[in-house]
């Protein structure tokens, strides 16, 4: 949906450590964004400090608001319907709606041709996002960027179970599995022969085991990193 | 709470043991005041890479003896980070700095306590599912792998000539330096309210005694008596602490007092995991929890501590117990390094904590203000090892790896009813972004809440492993 950025430049942040590198792609511009809402937004709807219904409900924490859930506002009978069905507004959605609303809410009573230049809808939803929850106060709130492509990785390091990677990279770990191998309420991960772990670290990352914390820290491990925890691990265990 | 860690059981019995990746071997200490003479006898066996090092350092007969009362004046043989802070983000980024880099760098960890009590799980101990001292931790284990432990107050710091000052009067010199204070709070953020009345009303927001305190007036509170939170404003350490206490403290009124009611006063429109801890007080403690938010005036309160008054919106309400959470900011040492800015915060770069204000010093954990991380020991933790390896790295030469930044958070509603929230984090080019993020689900089964516990306790375990040893 967005055009993601390929960071390839971090194969040099590597090389050069102290270069500091974003690794995060942000929503969009939302300095940029500011003007895109004035023009296309703000005859209908209100945003920001002391924001009130207008022609259209205010746009203050519409992330992760069920769609259509202003009790004062009166909204299309369509829309209320797609909320009590679970819909909530996230990036994804928003990026739907505003590019084209009657696509994803055929009885929508915004009348709004849609904006479907990709950067300047980027943009101008990256502005609505501050409005919104922040994650340093909400940690279940929407996520403030788009998370850096996975290839990355497989791309500045393809080295076959890096030990002193996987070493780095168990520090996220050890935080919940002790280096010990003791293990009460969460699991021991010491010692285990590497193919299991590498086998129980993919069926994670595909969701096929069902754990949200597991789930969450694999998504983004490679296929190395992966591989660089289950020698590490490995190595720990013979110590 | 001492888990077999392999380097220390062979410390402790004076071995010599291969490293990690069998390429050389090194030696760690037993105790902190035995450090110092050890490590000379281990220069003299010549058998690691820091061996000219060592020799340098101690070439004279004289240095030896020096070394142990004033370090710094031996200058340069060795990098030297120095770490004001030993909490979760302090605690984390001396052990990790010791234990990797083969004492190839001088670590000094400056924390006034002996032993340091945990603010996560203490609402646990409020709520009679922990031990009060199974919250306290100390530092002997980090002294054991080599980092030099100063019980003391850090006073100042010269960025400039890149000293720390001590309470004592002694001073520290660094090369690179993390501050990791945690919070302190703002004067005046609750009128009638400052820490002289910290013990009529207390916060409890920084563990230890005054978690024992509020224990105390909670239990002794009278029958159908209130106990009311002033919840704080954003930002603030632990995001679902305020609700995870109310959650314990009508575990136990519940229990003792039943007709006591708990009346949350909070200035904020809304909180983390609020949903969970509605559902969960509707079906566990119904009709014992009400909360006012800014709509009606949560944000404009003031108390009276001598009367037991909280004045809310200029409505006079009695109280019988009265935890004040007061708005926060950066440990003060923070802002006497003159590294916050006008928030109170200590503004620091995304790829790596380093403070925006001079690139020889770390801001870590809750002090600082990097963006999206929630003020956790979670994350304090988390960003501690990305600042180890950076600055392994820069003193020593050691690979450096993008930075990996995460954050769970667990909360105890009830016996066995555990939730939790969430994120993955990436740097940005301004902030810490969340990049994806994950939160418990209302209405989930007994059995999964159950686990869920379990799975806290189990981190708990775990971080305190981590950070402690």
């Amino acid at each position: 949906m967005i055009k993601k950025l390929k960071p390839l430049f971090l194969i040099g942040a590597m090389l050069a450590p102290n270069i500091a590198v974003p690794q995060a792609t942000p929503i969009g511009d939302a300095v940029a964004g500011a003007q895109v809402y004035q023009r296309e937004c703000a005859s209908c709807h209100q945003i920001g400090e002391g924001a009130a219904h207008r022609i259209g409900p205010h746009l203050n924490r519409i992330f992760d608001r069920r769609a259509g859930s202003h009790e004062d506002f009166r909204y299309s009978e369509a829309l209320v319907r797609q909320g009590r069905d679970g819909m909530f507004w996230d990036l994804s959605r928003l990026h739907a709606y505003i590019e084209n609303p009657r696509a994803l809410v055929s009885g929508t009573r915004m009348s709004y041709r849609g904006l479907r230049d990709e950067e300047r809808r980027a943009n101008l939803i990256a502005y609505m996002r501050a409005y919104s929850d922040q994650p340093q106060n909400i940690p279940e709130a929407s996520p403030t960027a788009i998370a850096r492509e996975v290839e990355l990785s497989a791309e500045t390091l393809a080295i076959e179970g890096d030990v002193e990677y996987g070493e780095f990279l168990s520090a996220e770990c050890t935080t919940c599995h002790q280096r010990s191998g003791d293990h009460a309420g969460i699991p021991g991960i010491v010692g285990w022969p590497e193919e299991d772990f590498v086998v129980a670290m993919h069926a994670y990352k595909q969701k096929l085991r069902p754990h949200e914390v597991m789930q969450s820290v694999s998504q983004r491990l490679d296929d190395e990193e992966i591989a660089a925890l289950a020698a590490y691990f490995r190595e720990l265990g013979r110590e | 709470m001492h888990p077999h860690i392999v380097p220390d059981k062979f410390a402790r019995e004076g071995m010599m043991f291969p490293s990690r990746h069998g390429r050389n071997f090194r030696r760690l200490w037993t105790i902190g005041e035995e450090r110092r003479e050890i490590r000379l006898l281990t220069g003299a066996n010549g058998r690691d890479l820091m061996t000219l090092n060592r020799r340098t350092f101690l070439g004279t007969a004289t240095a030896a003896s020096v070394a142990l009362s004033a370090p710094m004046a031996l200058g340069q043989a060795k990098p030297r980070v120095v770490v004001i802070g030993g909490g979760s983000g302090g605690g984390t980024v001396a052990r990790y700095i010791a234990k990797d880099s083969d004492g190839a760098v001088d670590v000094t960890l400056i924390e006034p306590s002996r032993k340091y009590y945990t603010c996560y799980f203490s609402n646990l101990y409020l709520g009679g599912f922990w031990e009060f001292d199974a919250l306290g931790h100390d530092y002997g284990n980090i002294a054991r792998l080599g980092v030099n432990v100063v019980h003391d107050w850090a006073v100042g710091v010269d960025r400039d000539a890149q000293t720390v000052a001590l309470a004592s009067g002694e001073s520290i010199s660094y090369d690179r330096l993390v501050v990791a204070p945690g919070i302190d709070f703002v004067e005046g953020s609750v009128p009638g309210w400052d820490v002289s009345q910290q013990s009529l009303m207390p916060h409890a927001y920084k563990s230890g005694t005054q978690a024992q305190l509020l224990k105390h007036q909670i239990e002794n509170m009278r029958e159908g008596g209130t106990f009311c939170m002033v919840a704080p404003p954003n930002p603030y350490r632990c995001p679902p602490g305020p609700g995870e206490r109310v959650s314990m403290v009508a575990h136990v009124l519940s229990q003792i007092n039943p007709t006591a009611k708990i009346l949350i006063v909070d200035p904020k429109e809304n909180y983390s995991k609020q949903a969970l801890f509605e559902e969960g007080w509707e079906r566990h403690y119904s009709g014992m929890v009400t909360r006012i938010g800014p709509d009606f005036g949560g944000d404009r309160v003031e108390v009276r501590p001598d009367a037991m008054e909280v004045v809310i919106d200029g409505v006079v309400e009695a109280v019988d117990v009265c935890n004040v959470i007061p708005a926060q900011k950066a440990g003060k040492i923070a802002e006497l390094a003159g590294l916050t800015n006008d928030s109170g915060w200590a503004p620091v770069f995304p790829s790596d904590m380093r403070s925006r204000m001079d690139e020889n010093v770390f801001v870590l954990g809750d002090a600082s203000a990097q963006g999206a991380m929630p003020k956790s020991g979670f994350s304090a933790n988390s960003q501690a090892k990305v600042v180890a390896n950076v600055i392994r790295g820069e003193l020593t030469g050691s690979r450096i790896f993008p930075a990996r930044y995460s954050n769970t958070c667990w909360s105890l509603i009830a016996t066995d009813d555990g939730v939790k929230v969430g994120a993955n984090y990436e740097a940005g080019d301004d902030q810490i972004e969340s990049v994806s993020s994950f939160i418990s689900q209302t209405g989930e089964d007994d059995e999964l809440r159950r686990q869920t516990y379990e799975e806290s306790i189990g981190w708990y375990n775990g971080i305190v492993a981590d950070i402690f040893g």
